[in-house]
């Protein structure tokens, strides 16, 4: 299978007052189309700077970095921004909707940078939130919801404008076990039935499960691989 | 769901607070709008009278009447086409109704002001008639007189030979002005002169002031400069200056009210300005993560600028153009309770300055929360840093 995500000799330094801290040494990595993958490592280890990267949130500070094919690391912050509407979708730890709007309109909303009519945009909202079980929650917000619910709306929210890759930040880290479970096997389902490549970075072993594989990220290189 | 949506529902995400902000932006208006009529009426008369008028008044005050016998002297100086004096009578209408009433000599009137529209057969009946009275519209309508009414006034200063300060006059024509701008000078009751002067008790053959018409505006110095060295030194020392002079001066008289205006409004804003422009800082520093989801779903950061601009465009507008309708409204209710002696509008011009003062007010409040928002790195943001 041809690979979704190269990496090569990727650094990534940030300067925290007068210190230069180099958080990514020389990484190189390749991820398949179709993979699911979970980081795993200690805090500090670079896991969510490199999901950063990935997703196009962050650029790197040297090396190289294709999506599909594309070399982002070379895409200024205006490309970055665009190339992120169509191609990335992204689960937070703490699910990130707009309190003040409800659950349809927090799904609608990155399809409002689309040419898609009103009624083509309700059409797949009402899919994605099909797709994630909440056909029936649309109408209400957020602190009507449950956590568990939320996260679902955060993914419907990151699939409705059908994006190759999605990229999770802790999606189940402020969730029970029997919600975390839920929402992992949402995740699941989206890698296998949806062919969603998915880089998710956790800290729990048993949401790693769920993962096709595992990588383990230590000082900002990678220790090892596991494939489940 | 679209943009501007977007846009009204983080407006309200707290509503008691944008309630709060709304209705102080609403009051700020409200008395803008009201101020900037008032500033209006008080500039308005110096801005269309021509400068083909001179104004003589007693050089110690308009307050002290001059005499009627220096009538020909001023018909004589070089440039001086016609000559009306008009004496202030003090109107009072009903219970405390105050009107301006003067005591003029009809003809004169008409001839140095034909800015005054009436038929010509009024002019003639205020000239035959010695107890006759003309009106203007606006108080013609404000008090619903018609011609052919009885006028009943009470003076202020003159009481009849026979102690009575009660008059009684017969309206015997109503006049209109030429433009928009003379028909709101229509506040105004005539009567005539030479039936006040017989009637009145004391102070008889003197005049308030005298209007002088001249050939034209170029002789308007050397006229006032001829008649104020004429009297100088004499009992009857004058000041001469053309209406639209004298006009400003009087308003100064009470004080300069476009500055006085100018200090209040920029207290007002100033707080408005401080109040605001805290609403929408917190709003914006409590939606930081909010924001950064916007830039990593693929908003760009010139939308996410417009977007917290749109919220103060919106704040400021809607509370704007409430406090501008209600200054209207209240405009129009003011000028009906108390008639011709307040005659303030909310017209266009004042609208124009609340329009562009809701374009500065939204530029200075959003600016700033608008590009801490622009400015957002996503990464430092939705780590909380």
């Amino acid at each position: 299978m041809s690979n979704l995500i190269s990496i090569r000799d990727l650094t990534k330094s940030y300067v925290r007052g007068k210190q230069k801290v180099e958080v990514l040494h020389g990484l190189t990595l390749d991820i398949p189309k179709g993979d699911f993958v979970a980081l795993m490592g200690p805090s500090g280890s670079g896991k969510t700077t490199l999901l950063n990267l990935i997703g196009g949130l962050d650029q790197p500070t040297s090396g190289e970095i294709s999506i599909d094919g594309k070399r982002i690391d070379k895409y200024s912050a205006g490309e970055l921004t665009k190339w992120r509407a169509s191609n990335v979708g992204f689960v937070f730890q703490f699910y990130n909707l707009m309190p003040v709007l409800t659950a349809e309109a927090n799904v609608e909303l990155p399809l409002l940078l689309t040419n898609l009519s009103a009624a083509q945009r309700r059409k797949n909202v009402a899919i994605a939130l099909q797709v994630v079980g909440l056909g029936e929650r649309g109408k209400h917000k957020p602190r009507e919801l449950s956590g568990g619910q939320e996260q679902r709306v955060a993914i419907a929210r990151a699939i409705v404008s059908d994006p190759n890759l999605l990229v999770c930040d802790e999606p189940t880290g402020d969730l029970d076990r029997k919600t975390a479970d839920e929402v992992l096997t949402l995740l699941q389902t989206l890698n296998r039935e949806h062919g969603k490549t998915i880089v998710m970075v956790t800290h729990d072993p048993r949401a790693a499960e769920y993962a096709k594989r595992t990588l383990h990220l230590d000082k900002g290189q990678l220790a090892e691989q596991a494939a489940h | 769901m679209t943009k501007t949506g977007f846009v009204i529902a983080n407006l309200f995400r707290k509503k008691t607070r944008t309630t709060l902000t709304l209705l102080s932006v609403i009051m700020a208006f409200l008395l803008f709008g009201l101020l900037q009529a008032v500033n209006v009426m008080f500039n308005a008369g110096a801005d269309f009278v021509g400068a083909t008028r001179v104004v003589v008044q007693a050089r110690v005050s308009f307050t002290q009447s001059l005499p009627l016998r220096i009538l020909p002297e001023l018909e004589a100086v070089p440039g001086v086409e016609k000559v009306m004096y008009q004496q202030w009578f003090g109107g009072v209408v009903g219970e405390n109704q105050q009107v301006f009433t003067f005591a003029v000599d009809p003809a004169r009137l008409h001839a140095v002001y034909p800015e005054y529209v009436m038929p010509e057969q009024q002019w003639t009946a205020f000239g035959q008639t010695r107890t006759g009275a003309i009106v203007g519209r606006v108080l013609a309508d404000q008090f619903k007189w018609k011609v052919g009414d009885k006028l009943p006034l009470k003076s202020s200063i003159f009481p009849q030979k026979n102690g009575s300060k009660d008059w009684a006059f017969d309206i015997v024509g109503i006049f209109d002005g030429k433009d928009e701008q003379w028909q709101r000078q229509t506040n105004t009751v005539f009567i005539n002169y030479d039936y006040f002067n017989e009637a009145n008790q004391f102070g008889q053959g003197a005049a308030g002031i005298y209007m002088l018409r001249l050939a034209n505006g170029d002789v308007a110095q050397s006229v006032t400069e001829a008649i104020d060295s004429k009297y100088e030194n004499s009992p009857d020392e004058t000041k001469s200056q053309t209406e639209k002079d004298w006009q400003a001066g009087f308003v100064k008289q009470i004080g300069d009210i476009g500055l006085l205006v100018r200090w209040i409004l920029f207290a007002v804003f100033f707080t408005l300005l401080l109040v605001v422009g805290n609403t929408m800082a917190q709003s914006v520093r409590e939606r930081v993560p909010e924001l950064a989801v916007l830039k990593t779903l693929g908003f760009s950061d010139t939308s996410v600028l417009g977007f917290v601009m749109a919220e103060a465009i919106a704040l400021c507008a809607i509370g704007g153009l409430i406090g501008l309708t209600l200054a209207t409204l209240l405009g129009i209710v003011i000028q009906k309770v108390a008639g011709a002696f307040l005659p303030i509008s909310v017209d266009g011009s004042v609208w124009v300055a609340g329009l562009v003062a809701i374009v500065v007010l939204s530029l200075a409040v959003g600016l700033l929360p608008a590009l801490r928002a622009q400015r957002l790195k996503i990464v430092d943001a939705l780590a909380g840093r």
